[in-house]
């Protein structure tokens, strides 16, 4: 293996050699039965092999019917990438031998997917071309037992069909990415538009996700150099790593004078490198052909109309409308959108907004303290995250009072002044702490005169000694504003 | 009209099938597969611009069920049918090299 790390960094030699990346992502659709039988599609939480039938074992003589629900999401999922959906698709037989499959092929499709030709739009205004975005059903899942834990080694392998037929829609991208980050950000916008449009969960440690990356290097503008595939990753991380792992040992392999193979490869995750897996010799003719059992896939004007219109706004529209709202945003408040967007928060953003409470404030809340409770939102309604923000804001609630008001209400639900007064958080009237700061003036002269010279720091003794006199109920915006009325 | 059939197209097929043919077998199933290929290359002299290629005798398209849950077979007559099984799973002989 060509060493990469010692001798080259990516930022010295992308100076000289530009990546030329495309993508094909595989996202499980999320329907309740899998793709062409109506075994449960829910392989995670059964046992194991307690999802299967004639159809998805592969049994002679059984007649697989497509899922509307399936066709319908991949649908969905092609039209908020902006492609076309043809006239006419059909499905295929993708033929292997690998136990994997127990049908020993793989339906897919081939010349004729079912959509085709669009694009995706990146928030760093860069446009990645699709090429097409067709449905297939997944695979079956191995155990390898013994040996070194790889498949290499292993004296026998387990199989699980619980996945096999799962449905899953298949996103090719055109060789437009330059860089692994691009890569990064396209996954992750269309990660949020398979999540918007109800096709996928999106969850790619759970393999509900899955990316293959085919790399190649060439010197800017020149002709595309022989690319690579990595197989199978399964996270932004990996991704980004494995892209800047192959990129810089295909420019060593180059510049060094040899020349690059065209294969598959295999990220390993903890050594941090790609390894040969299959060159193109051994490549795999997958004798296509029609899947004879199916009938073709022509989804109507109709169908698709009924589709379009039942999409709802998409990640870009939905950022774009957000950040309107926010006067000036700083990068931070940018990043808290960007989380609000992706954890889909936007209806708590939108509701303390509207009840009047500062857009950034809403954001930061939403996006630190709703972003780390998203298991229990459940239990929190947009009237109750809409009057903490505003108790926060209007000085009610210190900022530390009011995250954890907001972790009861993720808790357990309830009522947002209710937990404050069960804490203690209930704040001095204004009255009181009026005569509060009054006392203290009159105890500290020469504090105080210091204050009046101009002498800001002041302000926060004041601040120190009144939240001593009432145990900490006091809010220091307020305290400062009863000594600025008295200055 | 694709150039005819080669033994060695016939070889390569064989291996895709997993398929071990004889000398005799390649030649015999070179020869005809290749009358069979011939007489479909018939189709080539016609104008077939406009049709679309039928998959079916009958015309139907988008035939879909809805999505519903419908029970699965009892994993031990499933397990049953298979030569070995471990831990409710297939097993199978050590898979060499990953899936494709």
């Amino acid at each position: 293996m060509t060493s990469t790390s010692a001798v080259s960094t990516l930022d010295q030699v992308m100076e000289r050699w530009e990546p030329v990346i495309g993508l094909e992502v595989h996202g499980q659709l999320l329907t309740r039965s899998k793709m062409f039988c109506g075994c449960s599609a829910d392989y995670i939480g059964s046992p194991p092999n307690s999802n299967t039938c004639p159809v998805c074992l592969g049994l002679p003589g059984v007649l697989p019917v497509m899922n509307r629900v399936a066709v319908e999401y991949t649908v969905r999922s092609a039209l908020a990438l902006n492609c076309e959906i043809p006239e006419h698709s059909k499905f295929d037989r993708k033929n292997y031998f690998y136990p994997d499959m127990p049908k020993d092929f793989q339906i897919s499709q081939y010349d004729l997917p079912i959509n085709s030709g669009g694009y995706l739009d990146l928030p760093d205004g860069s446009r990645v071309s699709i090429e097409r975005a067709h449905l297939e059903e997944d695979t079956g899942k191995s155990t390898h037992l013994g040996g070194t834990g790889r498949i290499h080694g292993a004296d026998r392998s387990l199989v699980d069909y619980n996945r096999s037929g799962v449905p899953l829609v298949e996103i090719v991208s055109g060789p437009d990415i330059r860089s692994s980050a691009q890569a990064r950000a396209y996954v992750a916008e269309l990660r949020g538009i398979l999540i918007a449009t109800g096709a996928s969960d999106g969850r790619m440690e759970e393999g509900s996700v899955r990316i293959d990356a085919n790399v190649s290097v060439r010197k800017p503008d020149a002709v595309f150099g022989t690319r690579c595939e990595i197989k199978n990753l399964n996270s932004l991380r990996s991704l980004q790593r494995a892209i800047d792992y192959e990129a810089l040992r295909q420019i060593d392999v180059i510049e060094d004078g040899g020349s690059i193979r065209q294969e598959t490869r295999h990220w390993d995750e903890i050594l941090g490198v790609t390894s040969t897996m299959r060159t193109k010799e051994e490549a795999e003719d997958y004798r296509y052909f029609r899947e004879p059992d199916l009938v073709d896939l022509d989804p109507d004007q109709a169908w698709q109309d009924r589709i379009r219109e039942s999409l709802p706004a998409m990640p870009a529209e939905r950022r774009q409308k957000l950040t309107a709202r926010v006067l000036d945003p700083t990068p931070a408040q940018l990043d808290g959108v960007e989380v609000v967007i992706d954890l889909g928060l936007e209806a708590f953003v939108n509701a303390a907004i509207d009840a009047g409470a500062d857009p950034a404030l809403a954001i930061a809340r939403a996006a630190n303290e709703l972003a780390a409770g998203i298991d229990d939102l459940h239990n929190l309604t947009l009237e109750s995250f809409s009057a903490t923000v505003r108790m926060e804001q209007s000085g009610e609630l210190s900022s530390t009072q009011a995250k954890t008001v907001l972790g009861e209400l993720l808790a357990s639900g309830g009522d947002p002044k209710a937990i404050a007064t069960a804490k203690g958080y209930e704040q001095l009237s204004s009255d009181s702490l009026g005569t509060t700061v009054a006392t203290l003036i009159e105890e500290n002269p020469d504090e105080w005169a210091r204050y009046r010279e101009g002498d800001e720091k002041l302000a926060q003794f004041f601040i120190g000694q009144v939240m001593k006199v009432t145990k900490g109920r006091a809010n220091g915006k307020a305290v400062i504003a009863e000594l600025q009325a008295r200055r | 009209m694709t150039s005819p059939l080669r033994r060695e197209d016939v070889a390569h097929v064989a291996k895709l099938a997993r398929l071990s043919l004889t000398e005799a077998e390649l030649d015999l199933f070179t020869e005809q597969l290749g009358q069979i290929l011939e007489h479909a290359n018939d189709m080539s002299t016609l104008n077939l611009e406009d049709v679309i290629p039928t998959a079916h005798p009958f015309g139907l398209v988008n035939v879909v069920r809805d999505d519903v849950v419908r029970p699965s077979l009892d994993r031990d007559v499933v397990l049953a049918m298979a030569p070995d099984a471990q831990d409710g799973r297939f097993a199978v002989p050590r898979i060499m090299g990953e899936a494709p």
